[in-house]
């Protein structure tokens, strides 16, 4: 039976259930919102091996070999980056794409990677930023505003890019701007560490949860969010897998860094999209922050969505088998919130004075 | 998308939608007698209003698909057919991962293909679309795509868009060969021509490659033919290719054996006559 | 100071094409190609062997080729700075 495929929920499923590849008439559909949610390496890896006709194979072998490339490309500059701050003997942390792929997890199978990503203590910033910049780094635009902007108030340094190999490295010294108003604990985040192999490391399984969760929701505009919650799903079910104790530790940390909602959202969603096994018991997933209700207390009623969960699912699901956005107003509001997020209203209104000034 | 036109251009596929009728009409009629795409669209392309109002008022398309440059600027509905073929281009030169994709022209005379490459201005599309009218099977005359593992040219004989001055090369063209006229298009006025019967019937054959030439066009130059170097030939078909890097391996593989199997030679020359003799005096086997 | 011993990937790591003189190298690791003229291929070559540093390699090329310099060490210690920024090689 081939069915007509018209949104975003297909492609959500084909990702859940990539059984569901049999019942696809046309692939076109799945195939433009697979590149337009940035997932197009991760589907083909998903359905590889489903004998899905020549044409099918060779559009999903192509998205299998770019995301191999991404992957080559992503820990070469990890490993360029290393290089370069070798010398000063500070812990180098890798995330997001670049951490899943060097630390050979699910989440990095076929995943596009852009931007280098790492984490190093704030102490060691301007040592690291005089490395870079010898290592042959340059910052992408010299202005002013946008440099104290980002000193004051980001958790990272202003874009640097380098000049042979045109790749882009973002410095990170927090995972949420500094006027967020969650505060994780960094230094407990750097401190629990894993090593890999080459002197690089990533993050602890909980607190590389716990990040990817304060990206999806406190960073940027949800775009991109069905890809980052793919992440996150393929992170959870590896992690509970590997370790029994996987829940409760990410429950512990999750409240360490004051991001429980974020964190109980990314997995309620995640849940309810891909199909993310949730052991209830033990993570208070639905649980007000605030709740004096022991942990593991009223089963069944804690993966409902929330009321907000349907407006952030709806956002995230907002796109048609052409690969276009739709929804616009949704889009609109989740921009303002984007920035709501970051910064305190004062300070919101001023940033957008100054960008609005220099258009 | 209100308009949808899927058109079959050698081994790739293409699904245009637009929000405008015209533009999908003329695709129909410029591409004429191609076939329409068997299952799978390689690549979506669509052309639609930058900002809602602007699908009324003054209206502009944005060209938008899989693959997009954020900074493409739109163009005017008149010129909508071209911000189709941009679009189509823009899928190829970034989302093209099965062949090594080369900005060139490609033509075919006894199952063996001749491939011309060059800055824009070298007038490689020019040449290649006029040896198409004499006797060459035209193949392609912006991208030849060299097969990753059978080393073979695989035609991609897209509609050739004909500029200002070498529009009156093609004064004895059947006219309903031609696409409307647009002027004032960022390259000035361009016309569209849609490749021989031939071309379209055999888009499906890949041939042999056999000689590469670097044409270079100047008013002012002495018709002229130097060796390539196989190391000079790599080096300026790795900045001919968009996804060179991207095939990683499999494209230095290609790409070695392909300038490692094939004479290279640079031309110089000031009409396309000139041009013509010099890529008979060349032709292996001519 | 000592001087500092550089490393290389494995040859296995390595594709290598002849062309013209010139050698054209793929490196695996990185996805990069690569323009090599004399005597940066031999110092891949010699780096082969293990770890090593500018004198080792200069005596280690010079048993088998004629290294046109009045001081070879320098010469090499000069392409290994720029085998170094290239990716190919690194400080131990």
């Amino acid at each position: 039976m081939a069915r007509r495929v018209s949104d975003a929920r297909w492609l959500v499923r084909l990702l859940a259930d990539p059984g569901a590849a049999r019942e696809v008439g046309d692939w076109t559909s799945p195939i433009a919102l697979a590149r337009a949610e940035s997932l197009a390496g991760s589907l083909a890896w998903r359905i590889e091996g489903q004998a899905l006709g020549p044409r099918v194979e060779a559009v999903l072998e192509a998205a299998r070999r770019d995301g191999e490339a991404a992957r080559v490309q992503a820990l070469w500059e990890a490993e360029m980056a290393r290089r370069a701050l070798a010398p000063l003997g500070v812990p180098i942390i890798l995330l997001k794409g670049t951490a899943y792929a060097a630390a050979g997890l699910e989440a990095g199978r076929g995943r596009s990677i852009g931007d280098l990503d790492i984490l190093v203590p704030r102490a060691a910033l301007p040592d690291v930023e005089r490395a870079l910049l010898a290592a042959g780094w340059e910052w992408v635009k010299e202005d002013n505003y946008d440099d104290l902007y980002y000193r004051r108030w980001m958790h990272e340094l202003p874009p640097l890019i380098h000049r042979e190999r045109d790749r882009m490295i973002d410095v990170h010294h927090a995972i949420l701007p500094l006027t967020a108003r969650p505060k994780p604990d960094m230094a407990a985040m750097i401190a629990d560490r894993v090593p890999l192999e080459d002197g690089l490391f990533v993050l602890s399984p909980p607190d590389m949860i716990v990040h990817a969760a304060a990206h999806l929701f406190a960073d940027g505009d949800l775009a991109g969010g069905l890809r980052n919650l793919w992440d996150i799903d393929r992170l959870l079910r590896e992690f509970s897998e590997r370790d029994a104790a996987f829940w409760p530790a990410l429950r512990d940390r999750a409240a360490r860094h004051g991001l429980v909602p974020a964190v109980g959202r990314a997995v309620r969603l995640a849940h309810h999209l891909y199909g993310t096994p949730v052991n209830w018991c033990q993570t208070p997933i639905s649980r007000p922050l605030d709740s004096k209700e022991p942990v593991g207390s009223k089963i069944g009623v804690r993966h409902r969505l929330t009321i907000l969960d349907f407006f952030f699912r709806r956002r995230l699901l907002a796109r048609d088998g052409w690969g276009r956005a739709r929804r616009p107003l949704t889009r609109l509001a989740f921009y303002v919130r984007s920035h709501g997020l970051r910064m305190p209203p004062l300070m919101l209104a001023r940033h957008l004075w100054v960008k609005a000034r220099r258009r | 998308m209100n308009h949808v036109f899927r058109l079959q251009v050698g081994p790739v596929a293409f699904r245009i939608g637009s929000q405008w009728r015209r533009p999908v009409e003329q695709l129909r009629r410029l591409y004429a007698g191609y076939p329409e795409p068997d299952g799978l669209c390689d690549f979506t392309v669509r052309l639609e209003a930058e900002r809602v109002w602007r699908r009324w008022l003054r209206p502009s398309v944005a060209i938008r698909g899989d693959y997009v440059l954020p900074d493409a600027a739109p163009l005017p509905l008149a010129q909508g057919l071209l911000a189709a073929e941009m679009g189509m281009n823009l899928q190829m030169a970034l989302g093209q991962k099965s062949f090594l994709l080369l900005h060139a022209a490609s033509v075919e005379r006894d199952g063996r293909a001749l491939l011309m490459t060059g800055h824009s201005g070298a007038g490689k599309s020019t040449l290649g679309a006029l040896l198409g009218e004499r006797g060459w099977r035209f193949m392609g005359d912006e991208f030849a795509l060299l097969g990753l593992d059978d080393g073979l040219l695989h035609p991609f004989p897209r509609a050739v868009s004909l500029k200002n001055e070498s529009l009156g090369l093609f004064d004895g063209v059947d006219r309903g060969r031609l696409g409307p006229v647009l002027a004032g298009t960022p390259k000035g006025l361009i016309r569209h021509l849609r490749p021989n019967a031939e071309a379209v019937a055999r888009m499906g054959e890949p041939a042999r490659p056999a000689l590469i030439l670097f044409p270079r066009f100047g008013r002012d130059l002495e018709p002229a033919v130097r060796e390539v170097g196989a190391a000079e030939a790599f080096m300026r078909l790795t900045q001919a290719s968009t996804n060179y890097v991207a095939l990683g391996e499999r494209g230095f593989d290609a790409l070695t054996r392909f300038v490692g199997a094939l004479p290279s030679r640079a031309i110089d020359y000031a009409d396309t006559a000139q041009a013509e003799a010099l890529v008979d005096s060349l032709w292996p086997g001519a | 100071m000592a001087a500092s011993l550089y490393a290389a990937d494995p040859p296995e790591t390595l594709r290598i094409v002849e062309l013209e003189g010139l050698t054209l190298l793929y490196h695996r690791r990185s996805g990069l190609t690569h323009f090599l003229a004399p005597p940066a291929p031999q110092i891949l070559e010699a780096l082969a062997a293990g770890p090593a540093g500018a004198a080792g390699i200069a005596a280690s090329i010079g048993e088998r080729f004629e290294i046109e310099s009045e001081d070879p060490a320098a010469a090499i210690a000069a392409r290994l700075a720029e085998l170094e920024a290239a990716g190919l090689v690194w400080r131990t």
